[in-house]
């Protein structure tokens, strides 16, 4: 009975959305208030069914309702409650239901918080929302009905690939569609931008927090599944360049080039329809990631069911939302009044070089994501584009945007000063050279060792030359420390947050930079005893323990670590055989230091009372994870900037206040 | 002009599009094998009923399948009625290659499932398997009369496959 009032919910829900599509849109070309209004109630309406819906599932999961076809093939009366519920979403019809629902999240956050908007654009951003929910809904129902009855039930479920099995990959995807759905938000707004013909500061003001926000959960998202990727799968890596990783890589491209354009718009008045043309870019980046997951056309470790009439349905969304979109631009956009003019050298000009490296970085990992299926589509033959190909394009286009990002903070709006910038940064490039030649003498010289120490370098430029600009803001040392500690009291969390993702930055680029450079590997086979010296550090073998769990057998094995005689920890990685479905994973065990982390493996028994057995140790591993979070908590607390809060004033005190302090 | 760069994004997106559109009839998966025409690797393994060495000799002047199977593999299964339809029905001779299996697993499997194969040869640490570049089982090919491979199927053989294009290539073969 609940799973049919969820299907029932969705269907209901398809035609409040369809409405909500119309109606406002229409309202708001006649100047219906009324009609305009509409779109907020249908919003909370949409919302209540699409929950509804998400709840019905949910609960199906919980109570292991195996008559429920999803649930039969994705989940099992043993496994434990935490992964029942993130089993709603570790399939594609639940994580269809799970996309949908954050959609509707974000456009009843429009009706409701959108207050300080303006009817006609609030109007017009719930009917735009509202028609990528109908796209959505129509997918879900004609293709992926999550409620599909299976008869007669079976007396148990399938269970959930172990893989998935771990609380860092339960909250993945709910974070990863946060971001995704997030743009649909900037999305919303540049196309009713395009159809009011209008974008100024004031627009680039509301659209802020949204992209802002997008952007953090995506940040998260994808450090999540990268800190997974490093402990689960047992390789001691944790980046791929696999095509689904790309696919979440390239919304954060864009959103990234984005968040800073629409910088420019809401201070100067400029970059206006390249900003729109990021908004429908980041979206539809977003629903490519979509479309390559679910389609089938590359081929990826992230194997989720393919089918091709889902893949025809999600192109003809792409194609709708995307090529409409993009129509529609080519049309409107250069009817947009181009705003202010700035030097090359100027803030304008840093935020910019930004976008085009940050764009150029997006196009390069598409193509090379797609390489694949234009080769084969063209008879080029079967070809796959590996991490190389990824590493020699993308470390170039990075190396001159963080040696830009340091000082393009310090410069002025409009024309800056490019010598006195140096000249405050000369502490930081002081700084930076000393820090290359160091890591390049410790780590032993010779030419192999000058592109890691670069890195390190580009790592602590970024790192100083930010501190740099934030000194500069409070006037460190040249106040007394208490007035600048006022000084730091009263910057904008807008301010705090750039602040913390730049230098949130720096960590990771130090940390992939370690791991990338230095790591150290040692398979061997070992017999209880036996130990080995990896980095400086002993792993002393005693042997594995077998046991069971719930859901799972186990093989544990047992590493004794000590640094020079002195024990340090003890390592008990795993490997476990799951029952349902049957499949083996690995469970690495890591011990973070401040330098990097020891991660031992354990593999197979050779058979004469050895075990294969991989340790690394993976240098500065550590700083990127604590970097990615700083770039979340930057966000989080930019997020929280008071002019978000209180929301944006009207437009003309806007535009008047973008005016009066131009060089904020 | 300047209403021609407003147009590039979508002329970009639609060229994009034609190639997801094309894409999606392709099969990714699909990886053609380089040993297609040619002399097929040795096969030269113990057989796994009785004593002696199968090789690939013996299959000189005739056109057959080579399955390479598993009795603890599951989708050999869902090929094994064809491959045993294939065999009564005397459409082709196939010789099948116990992968990484022990013998008496490949034997209690084949009582329970019969038997289709006129030879059966035993790969049990899968080395030769790797200089055919099996990658997963099944995987079957299709060898002509003078030892060179002719065509791969990667995955269960099934029936679409066997009549749309192994039998007219088997008819071609033989000519």
């Amino acid at each position: 009975m609940i799973p049919e009032l969820g299907h029932y919910a969705l269907v209901l829900a398809l035609f409040v959305a369809f409405a909500q599509a119309v109606v406002p849109l229409v309202g708001a070309a006649r100047g219906e208030v009324a009609w305009m209004e509409f779109g907020r109630a249908a919003a909370l309406v949409q919302m209540l069914l699409i929950g509804v819906a998400f709840g019905a599932l949910t609960w199906a999961y919980v109570v292991s309702d195996f008559s429920v076809a999803n649930v039969a093939q994705n989940s099992h009366s043993a496994k434990p409650m935490l992964y029942k519920v993130a089993g709603v979403w570790a399939n594609h019809e639940g994580s269809l239901l799970l996309w949908i629902t954050i959609l509707a999240a974000f456009g009843l956050a429009v009706a409701m918080g959108g207050r300080n908007l303006p009817p006609g654009l609030r109007a017009r951003v719930l009917s735009v929302q509202a028609g990528i929910t109908v796209g959505f809904l129509l997918f879900i129902l004609f293709t992926s009905n999550p409620f599909d009855r299976l008869s007669p039930a079976p007396l148990n479920g399938n269970g959930l690939n172990p893989l998935l099995q771990d609380p860092g990959l339960a909250f993945h995807p709910p974070f990863l569609y946060l971001g995704y759905v997030g743009f649909s938000m900037a999305f919303s707004f540049a196309i009713a931008a395009l159809i009011e013909g209008r974008v100024d500061p004031a627009w680039a003001r509301w659209v802020r927090p949204w992209t802002l926000a997008a952007w953090t959960f995506l940040t998260l998202g994808i450090a999540m599944g990268s800190w997974w990727a490093y402990y689960e799968l047992g390789w001691g890596g944790w980046w791929f360049w696999d095509p689904v990783e790309n696919a979440s890589f390239l919304p954060w491209l864009a959103g990234t080039a984005l968040l800073h354009s629409a910088v420019v718009v809401e201070k100067r008045d400029a970059l206006k329809s390249w900003t729109i043309l990021l908004a429908i870019i980041a979206f539809s980046l977003s629903l490519l990631g979509t479309f390559l997951v679910r389609s089938g056309v590359l081929t990826s470790v992230h194997a989720f069911a393919t089918d091709p009439a889902r893949g025809v349905f999600i192109l003809a969304l792409l194609v709708i939302v995307t090529g409409g979109s993009l129509t529609l631009y080519a049309v409107r956009a250069p009817a947009l009044k181009a705003g202010g003019l700035f030097a090359p050298i100027s803030r304008e000009g840093s935020l910019l070089l930004n976008n085009v490296l940050m764009a150029t970085a997006a196009g390069t990992v598409l193509l090379g994501t797609l390489y694949p299926l234009i080769a084969d589509a063209l008879d080029l033959g079967k070809v796959s584009v590996g991490p190389p190909f990824f590493n020699m394009v993308f470390v170039p286009l990075m190396v001159p945007m963080i040696v830009v990002m340091a000082a393009g903070p310090l410069l002025a709006w409009k024309r800056g000063d490019l010598p006195g910038t140096l000249m405050r940064l000369r502490v930081a490039l002081a700084i930076t050279i000393a820090a290359f030649v160091a890591t390049w003498a410790v780590m032993g010289g010779g030419v192999g060792q000058l592109a890691a120490a670069g890195g390190i370098a580009l790592a602590v430029w970024l790192f100083c030359g930010t501190l740099a600009e934030f000194a500069e803001r409070i006037r460190l040392f040249r106040v007394s420390p208490g007035e600048s500690l006022r000084r730091a009291a009263r910057l904008p969390r807008a301010a705090w947050g750039m602040t913390i993702t730049h230098a949130g930055l720096a960590v990771v680029v130090a940390g992939i930079t370690g791991s990338s450079a230095w790591q150290v590997e040692k398979i061997q086979v070992m017999r209880p005893g036996e130990t080995v010296e990896v980095s400086g550090y002993s792993y002393t073998f005693t042997g594995v323990v077998e046991g069971r769990e719930d859901n799972y057998a186990f093989t544990r094995g047992r590493f004794e670590v000590g640094r020079e005689g002195r024990p340090i920890t003890v390592m008990e990685p795993e490997k476990r055989q799951y029952a349902n479905p049957p499949r083996p994973t690995t469970e690495a065990a890591i011990h973070g230091t401040f330098l990097g982390d020891l991660y031992a493996a354990i593999g197979d028994a050779d058979g004469t009372g050895g075990w294969v057995t991989r340790i690394y140790f993976n240098p500065l591993v550590p700083w990127m994870w604590t970097g990615g979070l700083m770039l979340v908590f930057g966000g989080l607390v930019s997020l929280t900037d008071r002019r978000h809060r209180v929301g944006a004033p009207t437009r003309g005190r806007v535009a008047a206040d973008a005016a009066a302090q131009p060089a904020e | 002009m300047r209403r021609l760069a407003y147009l590039l994004p979508v002329l970009l997106f639609a060229v994009v599009a034609l190639f997801f559109l094309k894409g999606l009839g392709l099969n990714p998966r699909e990886v053609p094998s380089p040993l297609i025409d040619k002399p097929a690797p040795a096969l030269t393994l113990p057989l796994l009923k009785g004593d002696g060495q199968f090789t690939l000799a013996e299959l000189k002047g005739r056109v057959t399948l080579i399955n390479f199977f598993a009795s603890w593999c599951v989708p050999c299964l869902s090929e094994h009625p064809l491959l045993m339809e294939m065999s009564k029905k005397g459409t082709l001779d196939i010789v099948g290659v116990a992968y990484k299996d022990k013998p008496e697993a490949s034997l209690a499997w084949l009582a329970r499932h019969g038997d289709p194969y006129r030879r059966i040869a035993v790969d049990n640490d899968g080395r030769t398997a790797i200089d055919w570049g099996v990658y997963g089982v099944p995987e079957s090919y299709l060898v002509d009369g003078e030892g060179r491979i002719r065509f791969k199927q990667v995955g269960p053989l099934t029936r679409e496959v066997l009549e749309k294009t192994v039998l007219p290539m088997v008819k071609e073969l033989r000519k």
